[in-house]
């Protein structure tokens, strides 16, 4: 019976994910947009809702965790754009490659609320370049007493590279941990000659 | 318990969807039906049940776009319009679609749920509102119509 039906093709899947991306974003349907980057530091998956880049992870090579992740919290409506989101794209690659400081386009801190938020606002205001202890962010917010609290933020900045986590080290001069493992935190910090590389 | 992320929706069924719009609307217009019939499905998905059966609702939507773009486009084979003997080159994709276009709507609409959409007769019948043995018969009569339409074509 299947014989009758073979000639049937399958359709080019990218190609169409990228119309229906498209279509749908025209049509303020999509909640979440993903795609994925190669970079120094690794695969990464980048998560975008209307208001700006959401998410950054390192696990773009294998993201399903996390895209359920963030569909519990941003809404079902997920869509892969492989050859959308150009402009976040290219930031983040700069950014992750050392070609820039900065990242010009709009965040979402949607996924960073009430202290964790407080932390991730802080950890912009430290300057490329620079290092701070956990104890300089946590005197920072005003909550000398949270270093602890401020590691675990930290570790859960949904937007790591971008707001600059990695900047913040232990105060005995060690890296400490970075949800990118120790060794792209070494990069990164080396990159901005924070650290001898 | 949660409606996964729409993204593994597409990944899932969109090569079963992209079948099912591709043998009613044919080449130049699937790209257009298949997004359609996605679109509609991500309007809706939110308020989709989680323990729903995706595959037919996804496939029941995606032959309703169809034909509406069958309906809309100035480009469709006419209904009447056999497989044409005196090609030179055969081509089975476009053979296939005119045969197709020559069955009666309920029998095109069995066979294309059931042998491209995949639904079993009772998701066949559900989703055309007839019983599932008139299902089952107007696809195996369709079937049957369309390998003599194929076979006529192949002399």
């Amino acid at each position: 019976m299947s014989d009758l039906f073979s000639s049937v093709p399958a359709g080019d899947a990218e190609a169409l994910a990228t119309l229906l991306a498209a279509r749908a974003t025209d049509a303020g349907l999509v909640d979440v947009r993903l795609r994925t980057i190669d970079t120094r530091v690794g695969t990464l998956l980048l998560a975008a809702t209307p208001v700006g880049l959401v998410s950054v992870t390192f696990d773009g090579a294998d993201p399903d965790a996390t895209i359920e992740r963030l569909a519990d919290r941003l809404g079902s409506r997920v869509l892969r754009d492989v050859r959308g989101l150009d402009d976040v794209a290219h930031g983040v690659e700069a950014l992750a490659d050392g070609r820039t400081r900065t990242f010009d386009g709009d965040l979402d801190l949607a996924l960073a609320s009430g202290f964790r938020g407080e932390v991730v606002r802080a950890l912009r205001e430290i300057p490329y370049g620079e290092t701070r202890s956990y104890g300089d962010v946590a005197r920072a917010v005003g909550s000398p007493g949270a270093v602890r609290a401020v590691g675990t933020a930290c570790r859960l900045n949904p937007l790591p590279i971008v707001i600059p986590c990695h900047r913040v080290v232990r105060s005995d001069g060690s890296l400490g941990q970075y949800a990118g493992g120790e060794a792209a935190k070494r990069v990164l910090l080396s990159t901005e000659g924070a650290i001898e590389g | 318990m949660t409606l996964p992320p729409f993204d593994r929706v597409v990944q899932q069924h969109g090569p079963t969807v992209y079948r099912v719009v591709r043998a009613v609307v044919g080449p130049s217009d699937a790209d257009d039906a298949w997004s359609d019939a996605f679109l509609a499905a991500l309007e809706a998905y939110p308020r989709l049940d989680a323990e729903a059966n995706v595959a037919g609702w996804l496939v029941t939507i995606a032959h309703r776009k169809a034909i509406d773009v069958l309906r809309r486009s100035s480009r469709s084979l006419s209904m009447a319009e056999v497989p044409d003997r005196a090609a030179p080159h055969r081509d089975p994709d476009l053979d296939l679609r005119r045969a197709l276009a020559a069955l009666p709507d309920r029998q095109r609409s069995c066979v294309v749920l059931h042998h491209l959409g995949g639904l079993p007769f009772d998701e066949v019948a559900a989703s055309l509102g007839v019983s599932s043995t008139a299902a089952r018969k107007a696809s195996s009569d369709g079937v049957r119509r369309l390998r003599a339409l194929l076979e006529a074509g192949d002399e």
